[in-house]
């Protein structure tokens, strides 16, 4: 193939395309993630987030939080279109501050998960899970 | 030129890269109590062909694995409820529900997805779990058909396939059966479509390895009804080969055309040995 | 409503006072995300489930605020304290505001 000037330009266009979704994405999160904190530092102590480290399928992810003490726990799925995922809220009759449930990620990226601490502190976790293409799918 | 483009990409999808992933060793138990069979010795089916047979719980991952092993995980059950349900609804001209004849699913059903295709005498044919049901439903009950492949089949399938969950897969090959099981298994071997691939070129030849990030396994049906996570819900046999032999670029056969008839029948006598497990989850 | 909807609730039955008891719950819900299309290139509408909640005799075991990124049948999985004998009470509430409840009764042991 001989590269001319047009198809160089049509290729920037589409990588600048492909770039461009998840820095969308990522700085959605990042807005999320102002609005829950307000913008407080935050530690990465007192919080684990359990996901797999390679997703069969991206449809249904199993993933687990944990954060002893926390009123509320925020998951974020930075690579998808919208990053919300959940917010679970502890009541007093929470036995543990900690809760499973089963995820949509539309590719390979970090899932993240912030802990809103009684004392006002927030804590986060982040997890790589990459997202395989099946080989058939039929 | 194309055609030789296309084979050399999947081949080389199946080659390439970490090509052999060993089945994870496991165990499958069901509820805390139900002991399945998932990696057993070749019956005499398979003799010369597989050196071991393995269900396809094994090629999956460790937190799909862990979906089936408990009822109220495994999101398959949410259709043999439903099932359940449908189980005792009157339905048809007779005014009979299938626990009209049939009494408790569990008692009655116990055993059945085992020994299913079977030969049916009155009729003088192979038929799968889901021609009987819609035998019993047009005959007994003088209902409608179910859509072959349809979710109302499915779940029923399903629920029927449940009470024989642990049991041993025991399909007959000979007899009056004799004759569909030599077609099942020569489209087992027939090279179909645009990729000129059979059944065996995958599942015989290559299980264990990755076909892109997919991890082959040996097609094994004991787990049908299976629930994927990829479309979230039910998939019948029938629906599964008719996706394999269309990604072969084929045209395919029909769900319930005698050509799948006779294939599942082949393809479930491949797995005798291995326990029912259906529904399962699969990717 | 979504069709078939149909809550599930896994709790013990019986429970010692100050008991911490783990509850599985899936609802059976296609969690239509609004990022789909359909077969003419229309935009599928959002329904979803967008919230959870578990109750101990009036009092919150957990609240969940629900995105479309939480797969078809929504499940989870927490852990909650058992005070007293009483009942869960378990609600979904609907994009079309249709709610779905479940109680279940626990006795002590």
């Amino acid at each position: 193939m001989t590269l001319t000037r047009r198809s160089v330009m049509v290729m920037g266009a589409g990588a600048f395309v492909a770039f461009g979704l998840p820095m969308r994405a990522t700085a959605a999160a990042e807005d999320r993630i102002a609005e829950f904190t307000g913008g407080a530092e935050m530690g990465s102590e007192g919080i684990t987030l359990t996901a797999p480290e390679i997703a069969e399928n991206g449809n249904t992810v199993p993933i687990e939080v944990d954060a002893p003490g926390a009123e509320a726990i925020l998951v974020l799925a930075t690579g998808n279109p919208t990053p919300g995922v959940a917010e679970f809220k502890f009541g007093p009759l929470a036995g543990s501050q900690s809760a499973s449930t089963r995820i949509r990620l539309a590719g390979t990226q970090d899932v993240v998960a912030i802990a809103k601490m009684k004392d006002g502190s927030f804590a986060k976790a982040s997890s790589n899970v990459k997202v395989t293409i099946g080989g058939c799918g039929g | 030129m194309k055609r030789t483009a296309a084979i050399t990409a999947l081949l080389g999808a199946i080659t390439a890269g970490a090509a052999w992933a060993e089945p994870a060793e496991d165990k499958l138990t069901i509820n805390g109590e139900i002991e399945m069979t998932t990696w057993t010795e070749p019956s005499a089916v398979v003799e010369g062909a597989l050196p071991e047979v393995i269900s396809g719980w094994h090629f999956r991952g460790t937190e799909t694995r862990a979906m089936q092993s408990d009822d109220f995980d495994n999101p398959g059950m949410i259709f043999v409820e439903d099932a359940m349900a449908a189980w005792d609804e009157v339905e048809g001209e007779a005014g009979k529900s299938c626990a009209s004849c049939h009494g408790d699913v569990e008692d009655s059903m116990k055993g059945v997805r085992a020994v299913y295709p079977k030969w049916n005498e009155t009729a003088g044919e192979v038929r799968t779990l889901e021609m009987q049901v819609n035998a019993c439903r047009t005959e007994n009950m003088q209902a409608e058909p179910l859509k072959y492949t349809g979710t109302d089949m499915t779940s029923m399938v399903a629920l029927i396939s449940s009470v024989s969950r642990g049991l041993p897969v025991n399909v007959a090959t000979d007899g009056p059966v004799a004759e569909t099981w030599e077609q099942g298994k020569k489209l087992y071997y027939t090279r179909t479509g645009q990729l000129e691939l059979s059944c065996a070129n995958c599942h015989e030849d290559n299980y264990g390895r990755m076909i892109r990030a997919d991890h082959l396994s040996q097609g094994q049906i004991n787990g049908f009804p299976v629930y994927r996570l990829k479309n979230t819900k039910l998939n019948s046999v029938h629906a599964r080969f008719k996706g394999c032999v269309r990604d072969t670029r084929a045209e395919t056969y029909k769900p319930g055309s005698p050509e799948f008839v006779a294939l599942e029948l082949y393809v479930a006598s491949r797995g005798n040995g291995l326990s029912v497990e259906g529904p399962s989850v699969r990717n | 409503m979504a069709d078939n909807v149909r809550p599930r609730v896994k709790a013990p039955r019986k429970a010692k006072a100050g008991e911490v008891v783990t509850i599985k719950t899936l609802i059976s819900h296609p969690m239509e995300s609004g990022q789909r299309k359909d077969k003419d290139g229309n935009t599928i509408p959002r329904s979803i489930i967008h919230r959870f909640t578990c109750e101990y005799n009036g009092e919150m075991v957990v609240d969940v605020a629900m995105e479309p990124a939480i797969s078809t049948n929504p499940y989870f999985e927490f852990e909650a304290v058992v005070p007293d004998a009483g009942d869960f009470k378990f609600t979904w509430y609907d994009d079309d505001g249709s709610v779905y409840e479940e109680t279940k009764s626990v006795a002590l042991a």
